[in-house]
Formats: C-alpha cells, sequence, structure tokens
C-alpha cells in the first residue's frame, strides 16, 4: 500500500496565524506527542525534546519565509507504528532546503543552524512545493 | 519575556526566568545585551537555569552576545545550563566557544 494510504496511529492537523507567540504551543504539542508513543523503543523524552525543537525551527522558517499576505501556515504530524512524519505547509516562495549548507562549526555564525538541526536530528527532510504551498516535510524512524 | 538583571560585584547578571529561549523572545534578549554594552557594561552574565529549551535563535542572540562583548573588550559568561540545554551546545560545537561555568558563584569568581 503506497505510504501516503496509511491509515495513521496518530494525525494531528493544525492550523495557526504566522506568528512567534505559537511556536511554544507547536513545539510542546510535538514533545508530547512523542512521550506517548509506546512502541518508540528509544529515549522517549529524547525524542520529544528533538521534536520539539525540529518543529520549532521549521515553524519558525515557514513565518520568515511566507508572504506577507499569508496569515497562516498549517502543520500536519502523523505517527505510524515504524515513523513519523511532519509537514509544514506555508503559502511563500519557500527556499532551497537541500542548498543549504551545513554551518561552520569550527567558526560559528548566527545563520543556517535552524536546518542544521533538522537535517541532523531527522532522518529525513525535503522541501517541496504543492500548489500555492511550499511544504518542508520531515521523518523519523521510530522503529 | 521576564527577564531580570542584577549587578553584582562588578558584573550584570541577566536571569532568564522563561522555560523557552527561541524565536518568539531570543529578539528582546538580544536588545537587553546591547544597550548593556551601550551603558558600558561590558561583564555579562547569563544565568539560564530555568531554560529547559533553546532554538537556533536562542543560540544566535547568545552568539551575538558574546562576539558584541568580546568587541568591547568584556566577558560574556554562560552559567546554569540545564543538561538539554547543554546538549544544543554540544550539538553545535558552541560549548567551544563560550564560557561556560555551572553555577553563578563560579561565574563571578572568574
Amino acid at each position: 500500500m503506497a505510504r501516503a494510504n496509511r491509515q495513521s496511529d496518530v494525525r494531528v492537523d493544525i492550523t495557526l496565524p504566522t506568528q512567534t507567540r505559537y511556536l511554544s504551543l507547536v513545539g510542546n504539542l510535538g514533545e508530547e506527542l512523542a512521550r506517548d508513543i509506546e512502541t518508540y523503543s528509544g529515549d522517549r523524552a529524547e525524542l520529544g525534546y528533538n521534536l520539539n525543537l525540529v518543529l520549532t525551527e521549521a515553524m519558525t522558517n515557514a513565518i520568515e519565509h511566507a508572504s506577507k499576505s499569508s496569515k497562516k501556515l498549517r502543520i500536519i504530524i502523523r505517527v505510524w507504528r515504524e515513523e513519523l512524519c511532519i509537514r509544514v505547509y506555508d503559502q511563500g516562495e519557500g527556499f532551497d532546503f537541500g542548498a543549504v549548507n551545513k554551518p561552520e562549526l569550527d567558526n560559528p555564525t548566527v545563520g543556517g543552524m535552524g536546518i542544521f538541526f533538522i537535517k541532523t536530528l531527522m532522518d529525513s527532510a525535503r522541501s517541496y512545493k504543492s500548489n500555492s504551498n511550499h511544504i518542508l516535510e520531515m521523518r523519523k524512524i521510530l522503529n | 519575556m521576564n527577564l531580570k538583571s542584577e549587578k553584582i560585584n562588578g558584573s550584570t547578571v541577566l536571569y532568564i526566568n522563561e522555560k523557552r529561549l527561541d524565536a518568539h523572545n531570543s529578539p528582546e534578549l538580544n536588545e537587553r545585551i546591547l544597550k548593556l554594552l551601550e551603558n558600558g557594561e561590558t561583564k555579562i552574565i547569563v544565568e539560564l537555569g530555568d531554560v529547559y529549551f533553546v532554538d537556533s535563535s536562542g543560540l544566535g542572540v547568545l552568539l551575538s552576545g558574546f562576539k558584541n562583548t568580546a568587541s568591547h573588550k568584556g566577558s560574556f559568561i554562560l552559567t546554569g545550563l540545564q543538561s538539554q540545554v547543554r546538549s544544543m551546545f554540544e550539538l553545535t560545537r558552541l560549548h567551544r566557544v563560550f564560557t561556560i561555568r555551572p553555577t553563578l558563584q563560579e561565574a563571578l569568581e572568574d
């Protein structure tokens, strides 16, 4: 069966204003969700913290890149037994996620670290356009 | 942002009384640090004991604070890092850049 058609155990679909005041709400939601994944054999507290971080970074990126007329962004989190997928939708121009270089950790600068966290803490991440949406998709293997 | 400051033995201690330091509240910390430097306060200690979560924006503001303080020939010390926050510094290798002390007392003795 195609991945898109599989029934997920948990599906969270939220739409929020493009405002940073909602970062903690979304981050904490991801963290609580991860702590509740009983099938995950690893450290659930660590997974929760990491999801809090990648959701915060992805949402911050979406807010920064959203077009001025765009007032909302949408986040869908789906959890299956073996993996977890987060999609962040915004109506901005987006950016080439793959082209963002790893920051120079021996000579650290302010930029680029958010993408670095996402690429480091998730098993896969990509961005693409679909209709008027820019989508950042991140996946984490659970088992 | 719940941010308090106190002058102790010539150092300005900034207490970040927040669970999160992220893109929402870190600009306020940035402004506060820049204001301190403008006022000639160049010995800064940032107390992070309450902070459970820090994102790239928070790390960026701390890094800017460190670099700006260095350009004023001052000192910028972090203290009270929770284990999860320390992990963020290690992941980005920023623990090798900053002066980090376990307790405020040790930071004041530096």
